[in-house]
């Protein structure tokens, strides 16, 4: 009884807020059939990784086939090949790119000139606007047999190199570019961090002698540790995934036993070759590890700091 | 406390360490505008790092102004980049605010599920099926619709949305003003900041962007200038734009046509960079607080 007018009473404050906050209501819409058509409309299309999708039936009538297209992949030629590119290349970013940032923000915030640092950063920053498209075909142009690299290291008497036509060199020219382009970028958080590190943590620090190497090591990077944490977190999520963007500029059948990665290759088979259940598999494969990835380091690094993603 | 002789040194070594990064950031570009006027055929026989201009020469510029092709990509890029970004910022301004309502019923449900799809998506494949399926393929929409809304920027903006003072609201509120004219006359002049760091990022984004065209996109007449550059650049097609001269030249001015179209392409954003620069860290600050 007194659930019902309970109810019967919320039912009465929600449309007199209805009334009140229309438009609030009206705004909400849009948003809301955004989201539930493109990204929840996706999440429903994955049902197509355990179905033989047929366009002519629709996602819903395509015939169930359980796991086939999951075993096919891991039992494929290429699936090892596909993990160990994917995971390579974050290994390597992990080593290079992710502490070079961290690097650089050290090194800016040792530069005492303010106007001199100001230059540095606006320089460094300038790569992440430049499109990947662009950054690619530079790299095309530089490193080509007849290329500026080439010309070079031909006057120290080195043979010419096709580096992008050499699987050896992929990752190295993929890392180090990626370096080139975000470290930058990549260093603004840690400044940020160190920008809001206790004046007062530096002066006790100097009171007691210590050296600006002293500082850095004992106050600064204590300081910025909650940041890196939380980074490295992140970027362990994502040990299982490579964006296409750069490796599709990049690659060429000669160079794929190193630089193909699991989102070329669902691009390759899914949106060329059209094997829409097997691609929808793979993505749907990567998602799952990629979730659980984030989920064990986040759980990690609660355990052992008080840093946490959530 | 004075530096230690040590502490001096490395001052000095930390400042060459600095024009050193400078110049490795900068050098690759001033070395594509100096190949970009260089006369052709001597920037081919040259050799080694450019200090200069190898001749002069603007003719691969002219090739490049007259390509249709790089003509209509920048139209069709002016057009993605305005009619996508105002797409962005309606959508995510009004998501915003809201989100940042504090009495809205089944705020927190609505939260939730829009959280859950910045861990969680269905992936290329659906996506693609589903732009397939809405009819929307080989159109500009499947560009400008599907990325709407970037969610770690509505969750932006919602946060400083949240610190307009309510006074402010309330007493519009009295004067009967709706929510339609709160937002529009009151929370987003007084979010001004946060929404110009939204413009640059959403437009840069939709300025670089090549892979949604590549997938959703089969006609060239609607590419983006992105995508005719990985023509140019990647694929190595310039024949088109050297008609009528000899093969050697041709040959020749097609490596400079290279230069000059990534000049042409990229100085709009290096001229517009260094003013708007401030905005885009304040950006990232504003990210970095709230993530």
């Amino acid at each position: 009884m007194s659930r019902s007018t309970g109810n019967w009473a919320a039912l009465q404050t929600i449309r007199a807020d209805l009334r009140r906050h229309w438009a609030v209501y009206v705004m909400a819409l849009p948003v809301i059939a955004y989201y539930v058509i493109f990204h929840y409309g996706p999440m429903y299309g994955l049902q197509i990784a355990f179905k033989d999708f047929q366009p002519a039936k629709g996602i819903w009538g395509s015939p169930w086939v359980g796991f086939k297209h999951f075993v096919s992949f891991f039992n494929g030629i290429y699936f090892w090949r596909l993990i160990k590119n994917t995971i390579l290349i974050n290994v390597y970013e992990l080593l290079f790119g992710f502490p070079a940032a961290i690097v650089l923000a050290l090194l800016l915030n040792e530069v005492r000139n303010g106007v001199f640092k100001r230059v540095v950063q606006t320089v460094s920053y300038l790569p992440h606007f430049i499109s990947i498209v662009v950054v690619a075909g530079m790299m095309f142009d530089f490193l080509g047999r007849t290329g500026l690299i080439n010309q070079i290291i031909g006057a120290f008497g080195i043979e010419p190199i096709d580096f992008l036509k050499e699987a050896g060199w992929f990752r190295f020219l993929y890392v180090s570019s990626g370096v080139w382009q975000g470290v930058g970028w990549g260093s603004i958080i840690y400044l940020a961090a160190i920008a809001t590190i206790d004046p007062t943590l530096y002066e006790a620090a100097r009171m007691d002698g210590a050296s600006r190497w002293k500082q850095t090591l004992h106050v600064t990077i204590p300081g910025i540790m909650p940041t890196i944490v939380i980074l490295f977190i992140l970027q362990m999520g994502n040990m299982l995934s490579v964006g296409s963007e750069k490796v599709l500029l990049l690659y060429n059948p000669l160079t794929y036993s190193t630089a193909d990665v699991i989102s070329t290759y669902v691009y390759r088979k899914g949106v060329l070759e059209a094997s829409y259940s097997f691609t929808a598999a793979v993505g749907l494969f990567n998602s799952v590890v990629s979730f659980i990835l984030i989920v064990s380091a986040n759980s990690i690094s609660k355990r052992l700091s008080e840093n946490k993603l959530w | 406390m004075k530096p230690t002789v040590g502490e001096r040194a490395f001052g000095y070594f930390n400042i060459l360490l600095m024009i050193g990064l400078c110049v490795v950031t900068l050098y690759p570009f001033l070395y594509v505008l100096f190949a970009s006027i260089s006369e052709a055929t001597s920037f081919l026989q040259h050799s080694g790092l450019l200090f200069g201009p190898a001749g002069f020469d603007l003719r691969a510029y002219k090739a490049v102004f007259q390509n249709p092709m790089i003509i209509k990509g920048y139209e069709n890029t002016l057009l993605y980049v305005t009619l996508g970004t105002a797409i962005n910022l309606v959508m995510t301004a009004i998501g915003a605010y809201v989100l940042s309502r504090p009495n809205l019923y089944f705020k927190n449900i609505i939260m939730f599920f829009i959280v859950v799809t910045m861990v969680f998506h269905g992936g290329l494949i659906p996506s693609y099926l589903l732009v397939n399926q809405l009819g929307m393929m080989n159109t500009m929409w499947a560009i400008l619709i599907p990325g709407a809304i970037n969610t770690f920027n509505m969750i932006i903006m919602r946060t400083s949305f949240q610190s307009v003072p309510v006074s402010l609201e309330e007493s519009a509120r009295m004067d009967g003003a709706s929510d339609w004219t709160i937002l529009f006359r009151i929370v987003i002049p007084l979010s001004m900041p946060v929404i110009a760091v939204m413009i640059l990022w959403y437009a840069v984004g939709h300025w670089n962007s090549y892979f949604s065209a590549l997938v959703y996109l089969r006609n060239s007449e609607k590419y983006p200038l992105q995508l005719v550059l990985r023509d140019i650049l990647i694929a190595n097609s310039t024949d088109s734009m050297m008609t009528g001269s000899a093969s050697d030249d041709k040959y020749a001015i097609g490596e400079t046509i290279k230069y000059a179209t990534i000049i042409v392409s990229t100085l709009p954003i290096i001229c517009l960079y260094p003013f708007l620069q401030k905005y885009f860290v304040k950006g990232v600050m504003i990210g970095a607080i709230k993530g």
